[in-house]
């Protein structure tokens, strides 16, 4: 069996076999046969990610809390939230689109932002949370279906096609969501799996020698 | 290419979750990574047939997706019943130029890109094609990477129909097209994420 210190590397998108070369900060290596990205030289990963992690969480909430935009017709308003629409869209019996907004917008990003909260805090810290293999494994499953982003260019779509024929009043949801992609495109740019796995392994192979 | 060794033909192989190369072993039973316990799989299991089933899937589900009202707006001077193409034209006809050219990227240009896209790519694997294999990777990388931003127009839909239902003023429904468009996108990211663009190199692999 090959030992860790070995530092093979597979290229996820061709198997090319390759050896892990150290790279200065923020520089990329990329797979020679394919043009892959397999690791980056991100600078202070955790922290920096952390950062972003717990900036965007409180956006979130307020994101959640507020409404995104208001309508005026004849004196009369209507606003609405995302979780109004996702439950406006269930009451209407759409109940699988409903749910694919809920787990696209809400429910995955929630998810999320809880876990990396949950993951880097004690790595910051030099501890290793429990559970860790498995939710870095969930994390990597659950990824692609956080859409806050799509969400945002829809969300802007909506207000142009309702300016048409409304007065459109912006919320502050609106706001926190455009800061909210930001942040978690950050996040995510940010973000090294590859740093969490030898922070982790460090500290295990520390634990041994004691 | 010369030199060029998978991780496959030395009897390794890396981890989908933490990336770490290992050994497998001859042992009966499945194998698990040394580091995180994930299974470990040469390529990924069923890969082929999974993802034709989901892409079959998704080309059914294209039909009413496109053929189907995805919104039926009203209000006391007017009703109009919308599929995707035609909420498009429609835009681009009231002057949004802007928004109808994101809408139609997102709604028609990338549901499609994904349907034959995949299609290719699932062909020439079963035809070990050693055809361009950097382009068809790179393909590959492309429908991940925008498959996601087809979900616009469902998020557009529930906004729009959650905010606008104001008795018989105006109201905005969303229509049964809906459902099939976003089963259209939950199933072709799926497929995609079935696919194992590793197959693409095996045949390649083997002639060198």
């Amino acid at each position: 069996m090959e030992h860790h210190s070995a530092k093979l590397i597979a290229c996820h998108d061709c198997d090319l076999l390759q050896r892990e070369i150290p790279l200065k900060k923020g520089c990329t290596a990329s797979c020679r046969r394919c043009g892959a990205v397999l690791y980056r030289n991100a600078t202070d990963s955790i922290d920096r990610t952390l950062a972003f992690t717990l900036a965007a969480a409180v956006l979130f909430v307020i994101a959640n809390l507020f409404p995104i935009f208001a309508i005026e017709i004849q004196e009369t308003g209507s606003e609405i939230n995302l979780f109004g629409a996702v439950k406006s869209l269930w009451d209407k019996q759409m109940h699988s689109v409903s749910l694919l907004v809920f787990l696209t917008t809400i429910l995955i990003p929630a998810l999320e932002l809880i876990t990396m909260t949950y993951l880097l805090l004690p790595l910051k810290f030099r501890s290793v949370p429990a559970g860790s293999h498995l939710l870095l494994g969930m994390l990597k499953i659950v990824k692609p279906w956080g859409m806050i982003e799509v969400l945002m260019l829809g969300v802007l779509v909506s207000l142009v096609k309702l300016t048409s024929s409304f007065k459109v009043i912006p919320g502050i949801a609106l706001w926190s969501f455009a800061a909210l992609t930001l942040l978690l495109a950050a996040a995510a740019a940010t973000f090294s799996a590859r740093d969490v796995w030898e922070r982790m392994d460090s500290r295990s192979d520390r634990e041994v020698a004691a | 290419m010369s030199g060029a060794t998978s991780a496959a033909e030395l009897g390794l192989c890396s981890c989908h979750v933490c990336n770490l190369v290992s050994s497998p072993g001859q042992g009966t039973g499945q194998a698990h990574c040394p580091r995180c316990g994930a299974p470990l799989h040469f390529r990924k299991p069923g890969s082929v047939a999974r993802c034709w089933a989901l892409l079959i899937s998704a080309y059914i589900l294209y039909i009413p997706a496109n053929t189907l009202t995805i919104m039926e707006t009203g209000s006391l001077l007017k009703y109009r019943k919308d599929t995707i193409v035609s909420g498009v034209v429609e835009l681009w006809r009231t002057g949004s130029w802007g928004i109808a050219i994101v809408v139609f990227i997102a709604s028609v240009t990338i549901p499609l890109l994904k349907l034959i896209s995949l299609t290719l790519l699932l062909v020439s694997v079963q035809r070990r094609s050693g055809w361009r294999p950097r382009q068809r990777t790179r393909l590959y990388r492309l429908v991940e990477l925008v498959g996601r931003w087809s979900m616009l127009d469902i998020y557009v839909v529930a906004l729009l129909a959650a905010l606008v239902q104001l008795g018989n003023m105006a109201t905005v429904k969303a229509g049964p097209a809906a459902l099939a468009f976003g089963a259209v996108v939950v199933l072709t990211m799926l497929a995609s994420m079935q696919f194992d663009p590793r197959l693409i190199w095996d045949p390649i692999q083997k002639e060198s």
